[in-house]
């Protein structure tokens, strides 16, 4: 035992800094307050997008940036989420509160089935294959007669707000508190996620799966855990919009650019990086809200042009995303040179 | 005690045999050493024995038991740890985040994990670059990592792929005493050499290939004055 | 059912198949040279369907007229996508390279849309129309044409490649860059060139198809997924399996379509992908 390594072994796990666990406190409780602030209903609808689109981008940075599988199709279990909780409430009455949870089983249950075979794919076989799926889906469901084919689902309107039926048409007061509460759960998991045995392991699988093997790591059982935990991420997000909207089909909700938007938000945020998500979200979604405002009426295609654009930007500039800019020292490690 | 027995190992890849027919054995407690030129066959050996590469015909025990045709994985959970010629650090994290991902295997609370993940890597003297990314290391330092990693899951044998190649010679000495440190602590070694003033001076055994076969095998003496082996390796060795 | 509709069927997926051939050839001799998939491949074939498009309609040159200045411009294009973006991304992580031609696929799809908007265009009138009867099976002119013609080109590309100085080059480099550059071959060069002829490929093909095919902004989409799985098929990299795997993409598409459901035609070629990938990962045929 010498002295170096005893002050090594006294060193906090992670940097607990007070000041930044203040920090978060308080924009937590300033989210909780901010739509009693005086925001109008275009503004908190921005942040109902920013939560949503922030679980949806860490849903992608599970399975991308964690355990390092690129997937270009998770908009199948946004869509699958979006489904259960419509098709269940349509057909059998049964609340979006306990149909959510059918929504992530589902979705889990189909990471599972799509991940056994195609996880031993690596790279850009899975990237391909993944894009198949995700389009496949959209296909099935423009077919299927059960779910309303192409024309999809219409939520009948409760009479007025419903918490049992999770409708509310008189403010998006309740809607912001519930994606709001979404949020703020799945970063706490995903973070305490890639603090835990699990997280490191999945970080090895990323960085080299040869390595990881020989520290007893079944990597394809990682792959697969990190793709069915990142579909459950996925899937209640999926549950809340069509409850937000009211109304879908198979062109909304499995549409190809869910899954653009999700990797892009995380590549520009920061993959890997718990927190690249919410900046990524942050910075974007205003962006695009923007510039549907301003641009809009010559089609949907501005935003996509900037997407695109933004895209190739940070993958040449910043390929570590904006997240980048910030002090490692803050967000995560104790780096004590 | 036999820690390991190889029986007719034997891969070909096409039409060339990489190993063939290829049979030793370690004791517990002691260091092989494997010797030969480029492309005798050496680390295609290690991966037919840790599961990375399947093997055509032959036979793998660990302590009595057959572990051919297992995966990986479940060859490092008997407990075989390995390194690699080609490193393969997890670049993007920490020395420490390294060698943590080692010792979680046998340590599930992440404290403990992060303790013993520290002293491994005081063992190996990197403590004060615990939390430098792998990728900012030197190459010597990057070896030292992968045997602290493979260190980490607390093997009972540890196959080293060129522990001191490629690294500047003023860094050899510390890791020749790493080795017979690791020795001491009871662990059984097979590594792979090509400085043979090293492998002399820290081997038990000694197994020669050539071309995928067995040219010798036994002590450092025998090795030394085995005609096969000073013709066909020591001789270029010494002439270089 | 009669045999004359499955022979139909055959012929229409065959003749499908050579132009899914050609597309992935172009998308695999870049895979293979600098291991990038190009995810922006299927908007590059919409762009060259435009430029054959236009061609037409601002200057009245027939698409079977124009077909050197496509590939000429695809080729131009296919440079400057390697020197503003891919020589960028030559060491970044794969997720990096396939997010930026993603972003890239995204970028021309929704310039397109806003200069073109996503309206549905052909060429009217084209040189080359009309259909052939022979015996039961009737065969579209300019279908014919477009996939003789991406065959005869699919043909020149492979002997470029395996028979010329810089076909060896080319080879060379993908097999080991620095070992190419140490015998005096620019990789950077080589890159350049990889890129012009792979989508010089999808300028031919786009240009054949303009004669027959109604242009719009996605009409790439579908293109590429075959070519993605095309390129899986034929073994990644591999010039001479795209033909086969195009062939058998043809085929499986126009039959599946025919003897079970249209409507999920996409989702038969995908099936064929999985099974590919899952059971035989290197593709069917090796490389070159």
């Amino acid at each position: 035992m010498n002295d170096k390594l005893l002050t090594a072994q006294a060193e906090p796990l992670w940097n607990t800094d007070k000041k930044i666990i203040s920090l978060i406190a308080g924009i937590v409780l300033l989210l909780f307050a901010l739509p009693h602030l005086g925001l109008n209903s275009f503004y908190l609808h921005l942040m109902i997008m920013i939560f949503m689109h922030a679980v949806m981008a860490q849903s992608w940075n599970v399975i991308a940036g964690f355990s390092g599988q690129i997937s270009l199709g998770h908009g199948a279990f946004f869509g699958i989420g979006a489904y259960a909780t419509s098709f269940f409430y349509v057909q059998y009455g049964i609340s979006p509160w306990i149909s959510i949870f059918f929504g992530i089983i589902f979705s889990g249950i189909a990471a599972v089935l799509i991940g056994i075979p195609m996880l031993r794919l690596s790279g850009h076989y899975f990237a391909i294959a993944t894009l198949l799926i995700g389009i496949s889906f959209q296909v099935v469901f423009q077919r299927w007669d059960l779910v309303g084919a192409a024309s999809g689902l219409w939520v009948p309107m409760t009479s007025g707000d419903s918490w049992l039926a999770l409708q509310f048409h008189t403010s998006k007061m309740p809607y912001y508190y519930v994606f709001l509460v979404f949020f703020l759960i799945t970063f706490y998991l995903v973070w305490i996620l890639s603090r835990s045995k699990l997280g490191f392991r999945l970080r090895a699988v990323r960085d080299d799966p040869q390595a990881a093997l020989s520290l007893c790591i079944n990597v394809s059982n990682y792959k697969i855990i990190a793709y069915v935990i990142s579909a459950m991420i996925m899937a209640p997000m999926g549950s809340l919009f069509a409850q937000y909207i009211l109304i879908i089909d198979p062109d909304r909700v499995f549409n190809i650019e869910i899954s653009i938007i999700v990797l892009l938000i995380t590549v520009l945020g920061g993959i890997g990086n718990v927190w690249g998500p919410l900046l990524g979200a942050a910075i974007l979604i205003p962006i695009s809200e923007y510039s549907r405002i301003y641009l809009g009426g010559t089609g949907g295609a501005v935003d996509l042009i900037l997407y695109g654009l933004i895209l190739m930007l940070i993958c040449v500039f910043r390929p570590d995303g904006l997240i980048s800019f910030v002090p490692k020292n803050i967000l995560e490690r104790k780096k004590q040179r | 005690m036999k820690i390991l027995s190889v029986e007719n190992l034997s891969r070909a890849f096409g039409g060339i045999k990489a190993n063939n027919n290829i049979s030793f054995e370690v004791e517990e407690g002691s260091i092989l050493g494997v010797i030969g030129p480029n492309g005798a066959g050496k680390s295609t050996l290690f991966d037919l024995i840790t599961g990375y590469t399947k093997a055509d015909t032959g036979e793998v025990k660990f302590f009595e038991k057959n572990i051919y045709g297992l995966t990986p994985d479940r060859i490092s959970n008997l407990g075989i740890g390995r390194t690699f010629q080609k490193l393969k650090p997890f670049a993007d994290q920490t020395l420490l985040e390294n060698v943590m991902i080692g010792s979680f295997v046998k340590e599930k609370n992440i404290k403990k994990a992060r303790d013993k993940a520290l002293e491994i890597i005081d063992f190996v003297d990197l403590i004060e670059k615990r939390h430098h990314f792998a990728k900012e290391l030197s190459t010597g330092q990057r070896k030292r990592l992968e045997m602290a990693r493979a260190m980490a899951i607390e093997p009972k044998l540890l196959l080293m792929d060129e522990v001191t190649g490629g690294v500047d010679q003023k860094t050899i000495p510390g890791l020749v005493e790493l080795i017979k440190k690791l020795k001491k602590s009871g662990v059984t070694i097979v590594t792979i050499e090509h400085n043979i003033n090293i492998i002399m001076e820290i081997s038990d055994n000694i197994l020669a290939l050539d071309q995928g076969e067995r040219i010798a095998y036994g002590s450092p003496k025998e090795i030394q004055n085995n005609k096969l082996v000073v013709d066909s390796y020591l001789g270029t060795f010494d002439a270089a | 059912m009669t045999s004359e509709i499955i022979l139909q069927a055959i012929v229409t997926g065959l003749m499908m198949g050579l132009i899914y051939a050609l597309i992935a050839a172009g998308l695999s001799l870049i895979f293979g040279l600098m291991d990038i998939v190009n995810f922006a491949h299927g908007e590059h074939l919409m762009l060259s369907m435009f430029s054959s498009f236009w061609l037409w309609s601002l200057f009245g040159i027939d698409p079977i007229f124009s077909i050197p200045i496509t590939i000429l411009l695809m080729a131009i294009c296919g440079i400057l996508t390697h020197y503003f973006l891919i020589r960028y991304i030559l060491k970044a992580k794969m997720l990096i390279q396939i997010c930026a031609t993603f972003g890239l696929s995204i970028f021309i799809r929704s310039i397109a849309q806003l200069l073109w908007t996503p309206d549905f265009r052909n060429v009217e009138n084209p040189l080359l129309e009309g259909r052939l009867e022979i015996g039961s099976v009737f065969i579209g002119q300019p279908q014919l044409i477009a996939s003789l013609v991406c065959l005869v080109a699919f043909i020149a590309l492979y002997l470029f490649v395996t028979k010329t100085e810089t076909g060896l080059a080319l080879q060379a480099t993908a097999q080991d860059r620095h070992a190419a550059e140490i015998l005096g071959i620019p990789s950077n060069k080589m890159f350049a060139i990889g890129w012009a002829i792979g989508l010089g490929c999808v300028g031919i093909a786009g240009g054949m198809m303009a004669n027959y095919f109604f242009i719009f902004t996605d009409v790439g989409i579908n293109f590429a997924l075959f070519a993605f799985v095309a390129v899986a098929l034929g073994g990644f990299g591999s010039i001479i399996g795209c033909l086969y795997a195009g062939i058998i993409i043809g085929l499986v598409e126009s039959l599946g379509g025919l003897l079970i459901d249209p409507s999920f035609k996409l989702l038969y070629v995908f099936a064929i992908y999985l099974l590919v990938v899952i059971y035989k990962p290197q593709g069917l045929f090796g490389r070159y």
